[in-house]
């Protein structure tokens, strides 16, 4: 019984942190750029004002285009309550495996490409074939790395495979390694990140993710909003949890759970000001170059595995 | 009880075949007629067929009928009982479908006749394959099925290409019918009789074995259509009315599966790994080129056809992945390949076909077949809109819907490849799930472009923004379908427990562990290595969905909502011309991939009689144009050399017949 209340409530934490890191990576990016920039809390200030205005709809809009926030930030939360925050352990983690977990990523994805093909508008269209590309491109790298992690730590099970990590003694798996840089650049790629998509950008030729939700407006955005903060979130737990699992708490006793909380909180604080810096550092990629740069971190995913077959495999 | 129950659903196909010429004179007597046995077959067969699956029935029968030294062999087992269940489930939804759908052919200009004899002969062919034990009644029914279902092909003879597409169909299905053929005889002569029981108990050497083996790949995977042996399917699906696509697309490429497991599992029985890797591979192939080819389509029903290649090759990646660790002696894990091989063999049947109705009432309500014509239908035709895209969804493996489970399996499956000793096999394994995972993405895309242009945005054609909504019998049977759908998804536990009824056949083995968990969860493996829970998925989406919308609600009440045109820049009104389309939508991924097809492009810059421009992109089959085209010309130019023996000189002629006799006349002295 406790291991679902500690579910609801990190599901909770989970969805009151998210627009946290996502206004505390902006607001690192604007200090590094030399501007003002807007508090990290800005995000909350905007969810809320968006949930307070009115609901525009196109004419053409059909019930698809309603009902998709609702799925899509559903999904999204959904994926955030298996994922380890603090703890494992949780009943909530046997619910679904890392693939279930890339399918209801999917799902998700699904449902945001229709809403952009609905209202019927070019742009929409765009962001929703721009948006298939690439994550047909990114999921089997992402598949090829959780592979060659699951090879080692035998189980897809994401709860399994933390606890397996920190029960063994620190070593280097060059699997790790090259499946670590792979897996991070399927995350940019899949949270719509500089350099493959740019999430500040209004600009036609360059937007994926803000070409499908063009013609979402008050609270049917702010789902959109948040459900992107969500996905930024749960990728940067995710990677937490696979290459960085110190910390993290494996009894639900108060000390471990306060640890496991903070240490967290450094992990993503870190992992917010890398992604920052990068986003600082490179300019946004054209279109066409994203298959080669997804097809490296493909190759790095296929070295992981190859290497994890040749060397660790005694 | 179980075999009683098969004989009716043979007979009442029968029947709904038959019966309906007494009535010729009234087209809504034979119609009703022959529509209503068919839903009769096809409920008796659901209750044999599962009842087979389900009390692990196995029952031998032998009719007195066939040749006077070889009687026809009937046998029931979960085997048969599974397929004939898939046959019999879609053939009843085919009957509720059917007789609203074939209205339109009522005022046409072909009588309704043959469209229900040879309907009916169709479903009493695939039920016989499934009974066949020995390997001639095997042959006549698969024959049966070949050339009733070549009659339907053709059933709209009046257009060239439906002609055209009849004949390479049955051209095929005939070559594969002889590599079937020759197959049984490898068995059969070493065996020296024709039933099944005493080819089971004959030992082939491994190189026998292999041949036989290779000979059923060929033959089976001919009618299966995997890559490159599929031309037939992309050109016989789209032009049968689409009742019938959905039991050929559904059902008839899964006979061809029964066929191979049936020859492979459990007549040569001794399997060697080697064969799986080239399953495996041939599955991999015909996954990736199956959705490339498809997402280049742009009429509906042909780009379902692909689908189906694409779909026949994730059910060989799973057959090919446990055959593997059938020969290497893993034969925990080669039960649970085979259980994802099957379970995707049932989704696949399911959603298919409701993607073949759905596209089927599109057709007839819009009169268009093209995707670039159509758009905005969600408004026009609610009902389908919904169970279209449920299936979209399901056939796109997302949870919590049927798809995902089977493709989930298979991926279970590829992951305990490690387990191997052979390094290079479990190198190549994750390989081949990095595929399955390229083409349910892929496949995703592929559906997201459909539903979008099809359903979704502004209509593209006057057709379509007047189509309405299809009669009672269509949606009901696109209705039942979609909830099976979701059922198979969300009670994949159930489901699995039954499949392994089959597997315990088979191979001798179960895979206790992944039920051991209770109705809710689904561990493959064991609990620790992997774990789904479908019915908490689906529960966790509506809750989550509940909760949001019952917190967002209120808010409606206060703040109406405001109906706006949609945002157009400020440069004046949109139309459906400013939409994206097919082309357009899949544009990057066909640059991506740009070598997997033949691609012709033709711009024309804006002329007198194109004030726009012209844009023409035309998208070719490889293997069509360089391995079957290669071979048409080479056999035209060899019966063009042969010709020269056919002088028109009747003396000649007596002499070729004279030489032909002394021949033969020494053959028999010999």
């Amino acid at each position: 019984m406790n291991g679902w209340i500690l579910a609801i409530v990190q599901t909770s934490l989970l969805l009151l942190c998210a627009p946290l890191l996502t206004g505390w990576v902006k607001w690192i990016k604007c200090k590094l750029q030399s501007r003002q920039g807007a508090p990290p809390w800005q995000p909350y200030r905007d969810l809320f004002k968006l949930f307070k205005k009115e609901v525009v709809l196109a004419e053409s809009a059909s019930p698809i285009f309603r009902v998709a926030p609702y799925i899509v930030f559903g999904v999204t939360v959904l994926a955030g309550s298996v994922v380890p925050m603090f703890a494992i352990g949780l009943p909530t983690a046997a619910i679904a495996d890392v693939i279930v977990l890339v399918g209801f990523f999917a799902l998700g994805r699904f449902f945001l490409a229709l809403a952009g093909m609905d209202v019927g508008t070019a742009f929409g269209g765009m962001g929703s074939s721009r948006e298939m590309t690439i994550s047909s491109l990114a999921e089997p790298a992402m598949l090829m790395a959780v592979f060659t992690l699951a090879m080692t730590v035998h189980s897809t099970n994401l709860a399994s495979m933390t606890r397996y990590l920190l029960e063994q003694p620190l070593q280097l798996y060059p699997s790790f390694v090259f499946s670590a840089m792979g897996l991070l650049l399927v995350a940019v790629a899949e949270t719509g990140r500089i350099p493959i998509d740019n999430p500040a950008t209004h600009l036609e030729l360059t937007m994926v993710h803000e070409a499908m939700i063009l013609e979402y407006t008050g609270r049917h955005l702010a789902l959109m909003e948040w459900g992107a903060m969500l996905k930024l979130m749960i990728y940067g737990m995710l990677l937490g949890d696979i290459f960085f699992p110190w910390g993290i708490a494996d009894s639900f006793a108060p000390l471990p759970l306060l640890i496991g909380f903070l240490s967290l909180f450094l992990k993503l604080f870190l992992l917010g000001l890398s992604l920052a810096i990068m986003e600082t550092g490179l300019a946004k990629m054209r279109f066409f170059r994203v298959p080669q740069y997804l097809g490296l971190a493909f190759i790095l995913c296929l070295l992981g595995m190859l290497s994890h077959v040749i060397l660790e495999i005694n | 009880m179980a075999l009683n129950l098969v004989y009716l659903t043979i007979v009442a196909a029968f029947g709904s075949a038959v019966l309906p010429i007494l009535f010729c004179r009234s087209t809504v007597a034979s119609k009703l007629v022959a529509f209503i046995l068919l839903g009769i077959s096809g409920l008796s067969g659901i209750l044999g067929g599962g009842m087979a699956l389900l009390g692990k029935v196995d029952i031998s029968a032998e009719l007195p009928i066939g040749l006077p030294w070889l009687h026809c062999h009937l046998h029931l087992d979960p085997l048969s009982g599974f397929f004939l269940f898939l046959v019999s489930l879609i053939s009843l939804m085919a009957a509720i479908y059917g007789s609203a759908y074939v209205r339109e052919y009522q005022q046409g200009s072909q009588p309704l006749l043959p469209l229900t004899l040879f309907t009916g002969l169709f479903v009493v062919g695939m039920d016989l394959v499934m009974l066949a034990d020995d390997a001639f009644s095997f042959m006549i029914a698969w024959e049966l099925m070949s050339v009733s279902s070549y009659f339907l092909v053709a059933y709209q003879h009046q257009n060239e290409t439906n002609r055209r597409a009849a004949f390479i169909y049955l051209l095929m299905a005939q070559i594969g019918g002889l590599f079937i053929l020759l197959g049984y005889g490898v068995l059969a002569s070493f065996s020296g009789a024709f039933d099944f029981s005493s080819m089971q108990a004959v030992e082939l050497s491994p190189a026998w074995s292999s041949l036989a083996f290779v000979l059923a790949l060929i033959g089976f995977g001919m009618k299966a259509g995997i890559v490159p042996l599929h031309v037939w399917l992309p050109q016989a699906h789209p032009v049968a009315p689409s009742h019938i696509s959905a039991l050929m697309s559904g059902v008839m490429l899964k006979v061809a599966i029964y066929g191979f497991i049936r020859f492979v599992y459990d007549l040569l029985g001794n399997i060697y790994w080697q064969w799986g890797v080239m399953v495996l591979s041939i599955g991999c192939i015909s996954a990736i080129l199956g959705v490339l080819y498809a997402l280049m389509q742009h009429d509906l029903k042909r780009l379902l056809a692909y689908h189906s290649v694409e779909n026949i090759g994730i059910i060989y990646m799973g057959l090919g992945l446990s055959m593997i660790f059938a020969g290497t002696n893993h034969l925990e894990l080669a039960t649970l390949g085979l259980i994802a091989a099957l379970y995707h063999c049932l989704n696949h049947a399911l959603f298919k076909s409701l993607l073949f109705l759905g596209a089927g009432a599109i057709l007839q309500q819009s009169r268009e077949h093209n995707l670039e014509k159509m758009g905005g239908l969600i408004k026009r035709m609610p009902v389908t809109a919904f169970c279209f895209l449920i299936g979209c969804i399901s056939i796109s493996a997302l949870p919590p819907f049927n798809g995902f489970v089977s493709e989930w399996l298979t991926f279970q499956t590829a992951l305990q490849g490690t387990i191997l000793t052979n390094h290079i096999l479990t190198a190549l394994i994750p390989i081949s799930a990095a595929v399955l995972a390229l083409t349910g993405a892929l496949a995703a895309a592929c559906f997201v472009k459909v539903y979008g242009v099809c359903f979704l945005g502004l209509p593209r054609s006057q057709n379509c923004a007047e189509a309405t909504e299809t009669a009672y019998g269509p949606q009901l049977s696109q209705i039942l379908l979609a909830a099976l759908c979701l059922f198979f998804g969300v009670f994949p536990t159930w489901t699995v427990s039954q499949i392994e009824n089959i597997a315990q056949i088979l191979l001798p083995t179960g895979i206790p562990m992944a039920t051991s968990h209770g109705w809710l969860w689904l561990t493959p493996v064991s609990s620790d290595v992997a774990s789904y829970g479908a019915p908490m998925v689906f529960l966790g989406i509506g809750s989550a969905w509940l909760i949001v919308w019952l917190w967002l609600h209120p808010r409606r009440k206060k703040m109406e909502i405001r109906i706006a045109p949609a945002w157009d820049c400020g440069f004046g009104s949109l139309n459906a011309r400013m939409q994206y389309t097919a082309t357009s939508f899949t544009m990057p991924i066909r640059r991506i991939f740009r070598p997997v097809w033949f691609i012709s492009e033709n711009y024309q810059q804006p002329g007198e009689n194109a004030p726009g421009g012209r844009y023409e992109l035309k998208v070719g089959d490889w293997a069509w144009l360089k391995i079957y085209q290669l071979i048409g010309r080479l056999l035209l130019a060899t019966a063009k050399r042969a010709a020269f023996i056919q002088g028109g000189n009747i003396r000649i002629y007596l002499v070729y017949s004279f030489f032909t006799l002394l021949f033969l006349l020494w053959v028999v002295s010999l």
